[in-house]
């Protein structure tokens, strides 16, 4: 089994006897016209024939079917969960991408032309080169507040967004702010009300405007939707409580990061916590800055 | 500390060989073959080619021998294979009034043409655990006696539900021949057609369904329902091949159907009439044949002019959470970690609370001062009365 995650970036070819990426290229098409759809109209959600994958529903075969619909021979791929290349999951679907397609993966984020991502959004600005893939439990938006599937359609057919206003506004006289940490809900390009995935509210702004393509792909509910490069994602909020990320009085314990989102470890009996950066490859890049500045500095004083 | 999130490929190929050697179990036994588990094991075969969607009782053995007897696990390995099949085309409608039978029961009818035939089943077992089971079969003294060859019924046997409707008795199925939608296919959107309905009520997980039909007999979209028929047995799959202008004969399938004879419906001008469910399942599933039946009819209640009121009845909410494959993967991504928005929601939280604090601790020190400033309102007011006494004194 252990030959499966073998050296990620050596490449031996793709797994005899299935297809380049795992499915074959009449659903590859069948998915790429869901994204080309997807991508005319930014935030809506497309249904499409969401195949059952060899990884569980749930864990992120949205994701990996877009990827494998859009990646080709000369891709380079970089797989994060919860910000890190390391997490089992993480390195399970990269292995798996290795093992159908032998393509290049990488762990840093500037090499990469497609990142598939849950949960967070790369601390490092991607460029127009790169796309990046998010897996998506959840595609509506309002499902909390309209469980009904064929209704809340209605409610986007008309934009009428009014059910999450109302829900932030209780959030506000009931707890003194908006009550949302993650999946914070977005308007997109002024129209589509959108589930940015569970990515914290601290990487909503990364969202507008963003040079790279993203694509939403959501396996279980059958949904791909997207953000074209360069549109407007909206955080919503009121005049009188503008939408805020987390911060935190901590800087990162490896790298002394003050601006990227902060993983709370505990790290004895006591209950004694350090923070750290959820990016590992950003936390990496950092450290390795810091040490090759120590050593100038060092090299400056002889 | 960082550790934990680091080494995941060690950490799963180290996982993968521990499962491995967790499956075989103690090496002093002879190893379980596919062989013995398709033979053996023949209605936990029939579940997992049933919600697994695909016939092909080799396969689905292998699953349950690599999923250790874990049925919805062995069901996804099933069908992660089944989605890389090349699909040519669609099959002839399963002609079940000629299946071989070997198992046919009417709760209708005292009898019915074609006769009742039990066939093998627990029913009647009395469920009192086997000991000799525990014994290997020499000891036994070998092979149970070969089952008596009942007289099966052959050829053309007509269904209990044609008898009525040869007197107009319950409704005539709506006979639809356009192209049914396909659930792998398309996502499907709702309303739904009967069709997709039962197509993924036909691999919809078994418990679930269980539970729905059994909840419309207790009163959550009550119907009575009769058995009408329930036939086991073998029928032809035949496809028509464009090339040769002519169908085709592929193969046979054991398979289970149920038609369900319900309370009639009707109204002034519609003279009453029973209605009716379907269910059908590959193999001996027959628990799970009868609850789709009851849950296929709970779902028709538009077509009846029915009320909505109970979950077997809300077509969304039954076919979006029927699939076991979808259900256990999205139930059991909660072990995946969630660091991330764990941790927006500890700052949230914590942000909440100081907040909430600060301003209780406002409130008390506010109100404080005033009691203060009131005690020292009346310590001034004693003061002068007293004063006054003093100088009336």
């Amino acid at each position: 089994m252990s030959a499966v995650f073998d050296s990620p970036v050596q490449s031996t070819g793709p797994l005899a006897g299935y297809n380049f990426a795992y499915l074959d290229e009449a659903t590859k098409r069948m998915i790429r016209r869901a994204i080309l759809k997807a991508v005319a109209l930014p935030g809506h959600q497309v249904p499409f024939g969401s195949r059952e994958m060899p990884l569980p529903f749930g864990w992120g075969t949205g994701g990996i079917q877009v990827t494998a619909s859009i990646i080709g021979a000369d891709d380079t791929l970089k797989v994060i969960d919860q910000g890190s290349d390391e997490t089992t999951n993480a390195v399970n679907i990269r292995g798996f991408f290795h093992k159908v397609t032998a393509v290049a993966t990488t762990t840093d984020t500037t090499r990469a032309s497609i990142v598939q991502t849950r949960h967070r959004v790369p601390e490092t600005p991607l460029t127009e080169k790169q796309i990046l893939v998010f897996q998506v439990p959840q595609p509506e938006p309002l499902y909390r507040l309209e469980p009904n599937r064929a209704e809340a359609r209605k409610l986007h057919a008309m934009g009428d967004y009014g059910l999450m206003q109302v829900k932030l506004y209780e959030d506000i006289t009931r707890f003194g702010d908006i009550a949302h940490s993650y999946d914070y809900p977005v308007l997109v390009n002024g129209r589509y009300l959108m589930s940015p995935s569970p990515i914290p509210k601290f990487d909503n702004p990364k969202l507008n405007r963003s040079r790279a393509l993203m694509l939403f792909g959501a396996g279980r509910e059958k949904r791909i939707y997207a953000v074209p490069p360069f549109t407007e994602v909206k955080s919503l909020d009121f005049d009188d409580y503008p939408f805020g990320i987390e911060k935190w009085p901590q800087h990162c314990a490896l790298c002394g990061a003050r601006d990227s989102f902060l993983d709370e470890v505990i790290i004895d009996d006591a209950g004694t916590r350090e923070y750290v950066c959820s990016d590992s490859d950003y936390c990496h890049q950092r450290r390795d800055l810091n040490e090759s500045a120590a050593d100038d500095s060092e090299g400056g004083v002889v | 500390m960082y550790v934990a999130v680091k080494g995941g490929e060690k950490a799963i190929a180290a996982s993968c060989d521990r499962l491995a050697t967790e499956r075989r179990g103690d090496t002093d036994l002879a190893e379980l073959s596919v062989a013995q588990v398709r033979a053996q094991m023949r209605l936990a075969v029939d579940r997992v080619m049933t919600e697994g969607s695909v016939y092909d009782p080799e396969l689905a053995a292998l699953a349950i021998k690599q999923a250790q007897g874990d049925l919805v696990e062995a069901i996804f390995l099933l069908r992660a294979y089944r989605t890389t099949l090349p699909r040519f085309g669609y099959c002839a409608p399963l002609d079940t009034v000629r299946m071989q039978m070997t198992r046919r029961i009417s709760a209708t009818f005292k009898d019915v043409p074609g006769g009742q035939v039990l066939g093998g089943t627990y029913d009647y077992t009395q469920r009192l655990l086997d000991f000799s089971l525990l014994a290997d079969a020499q000891a036994r003294g070998g092979a149970p006696a070969a089952a008596t060859q009942a007289a099966e019924p052959a050829g053309v046997v007509p269904r209990v539900s044609s008898l009525l409707a040869d007197e107009g008795l319950i409704e005539a199925p709506a006979i639809d021949m356009s192209e049914p939608a396909d659930l792998t296919r398309a996502a499907p959107r709702y309303p739904a057609s009967r069709a997709l309905r039962l197509q993924n009520l036909a691999r919809g997980d078994e418990g679930f369904l269980l539970a729905l039909g059994y909840s419309t007999q207790r009163g959550y979209a009550h119907n009575h329902p009769f058995a009408g028929e329930i036939r086991a047995g073998g029928v032809a799959v035949s496809f028509f091949a464009e090339e040769l202008g002519a169908e085709i004969e592929l193969g046979e399938i054991e398979v289970t159907e149920v038609e369900m004879v319900n309370q009639f419906g009707g109204s002034k001008e519609v003279a009453p009439q029973f209605t009716s469910g379907y269910g059908l399942a590959f193999g001996g599933a027959e628990r799970k044949a009868i609850a789709m039946a009851l849950v296929d009819r709970a779902l028709r209640a538009d077509e009846f002019s029915e009320e909505r009121s109970a979950p077997a009845q809300h077509e969304e909410f039954v076919l979006s959470h029927s699939d076991n494959v979808e259900a256990s993967g999205f139930v059991q991504h909660l072990k995946l970690p969630h660091y991330v928005d764990f941790q927006s929601e500890l700052e949230l939280i914590r942000r909440l609370r100081a907040e909430i604090d600060a301003r209780i601790e406002t409130e008390k020190a506010a109100e404080k001062a005033a009691g203060e400033a009131a005690a020292q309102a009346k310590s001034l007011g004693a003061d002068a009365e007293k004063r006054i006494e003093e100088g009336a004194a």
